[in-house]
């Protein structure tokens, strides 16, 4: 819906917007697509992790969509559900339109299809997942890491994760700050 | 340096070891060093209200022509390895100012993963500057502090020696 912008109206454009996103891609992608989701600041599609990348390429090159920027790329690590989440938000900087896809890795062996072809931005937002995350990106032409160093163990934004005792001989043991007695609190 | 007043005008009298001492406090060339906000802070101090030149202290970008390292800001894990090879680059005698909250002790971030929490982990530090971030003034009194340390040296009696470590 063209002209989105604003706070007044803004949920509901995008509300009917979703719904209809949602039909075509279903129409499209058949059951790689599921319905929407419900959220309480914003709603999402969910996607197959196999099928994300084409999802990305027909949102994008759509004349109906025209999804032209991804905005942000993150996960979320949700060990009670045993997945890891991928988040895309994507903008249509024309009707200002925003829409959010989400993508539900396995916990074990978190495989996405990487949408680095369909923007050049994923690069580097991949890499930071992966390095975080642990999220192999299938076809990512140069997935290291991008923050933490290359001989890093371990990927600590997971829930999971422990830290090491040290790295190359430095202790990274600290002593907690919640544990410290504050007197006259309990 | 005392100035005896019965030689003529010109003169100094002073000790070999204060005179070295003195030369090289009055010209402390720092690294430039700068991890994080701290080193907003260091900027200022080398500009004109504080001027560090006043010292004879000159920026460099090369730990090879260093006597002073200003570690200003948070130190990663990965940076801390870093660190230790550009301390190590230096030439003797080398000095290490540890500025702010963050290189003294990891600040705000110490329980962070990739946190080295204190500059002192990795290599010796002569003098702590406390503050999150410290005032121009701050960093200046920690240097002026350095250089008092670095007047109580002595280079002739090497069995006295407290060369930096």
């Amino acid at each position: 819906m063209a002209g989105a912008f604003g706070v007044a109206g803004f949920g509901l454009a995008i509300d009917m917007d979703i719904q209809g996103i949602q039909k075509k891609l279903e129409a499209t992608f058949g059951a790689a697509v599921g319905p929407v989701m419900e959220g309480s600041v914003e709603n999402w599609i969910e996607v197959d992790p196999d099928k994300i990348d084409g999802v990305a390429e027909y949102l994008q090159s759509h004349p109906d969509f025209n999804y032209e920027v991804l905005t942000n790329l993150t996960g979320c690590d949700y060990p009670d559900k045993g997945h890891i989440q991928v988040v895309y938000s994507f903008v249509n900087y024309d009707s200002g339109s925003e829409l959010t896809i989400k993508v539900n890795a396995d916990r074990e062996a978190p495989k996405v299809n990487t949408v680095m072809h369909v923007w050049a931005a994923a690069d580097w937002l991949e890499r930071e997942v992966f390095d975080l995350l642990g999220i192999d990106f299938i076809g990512h032409t140069d997935q290291r890491r991008i923050l933490l160093p290359d001989d890093w163990v371990g990927n600590p934004l997971r829930k999971d994760y422990v830290e090491a005792p040290d790295y190359h001989g430095i202790s990274t043991m600290r002593e907690s700050l919640l544990s410290v007695d504050i007197p006259g609190r309990s | 340096m005392s100035l005896i007043n019965s030689v003529p005008e010109m003169v100094l009298t002073t000790k070999i070891d204060q005179l070295l001492n003195w030369t090289r406090k009055s010209s402390l060339w720092y690294m430039l060093f700068g991890l994080a906000c701290c080193a907003i802070e260091m900027m200022q101090t080398g500009g004109p209200r504080s001027d560090l030149d006043r010292f004879g202290m000159a920026p460099r970008a090369t730990p090879r022509a260093s006597d002073l390292m200003i570690v200003a800001g948070t130190l990663t894990l990965k940076m801390a390895l870093r660190t230790k090879i550009l301390y190590e680059q230096m030439p003797d005698p080398k000095y290490v100012l540890s500025m702010g909250s963050c290189a003294n002790c990891g600040g705000l971030f110490q329980l962070g993963y990739s946190v080295c929490d204190g500059v002192d982990k990795v290599i010796p530090v002569d003098v702590y500057v406390p503050g999150c971030p410290p005032r121009p003034e701050a960093l200046t009194e920690g240097l002026m502090m350095l250089q008092d340390k670095m007047m109580q040296e002595k280079w002739l009696v090497r069995s006295e020696s407290p060369a930096s470590a």
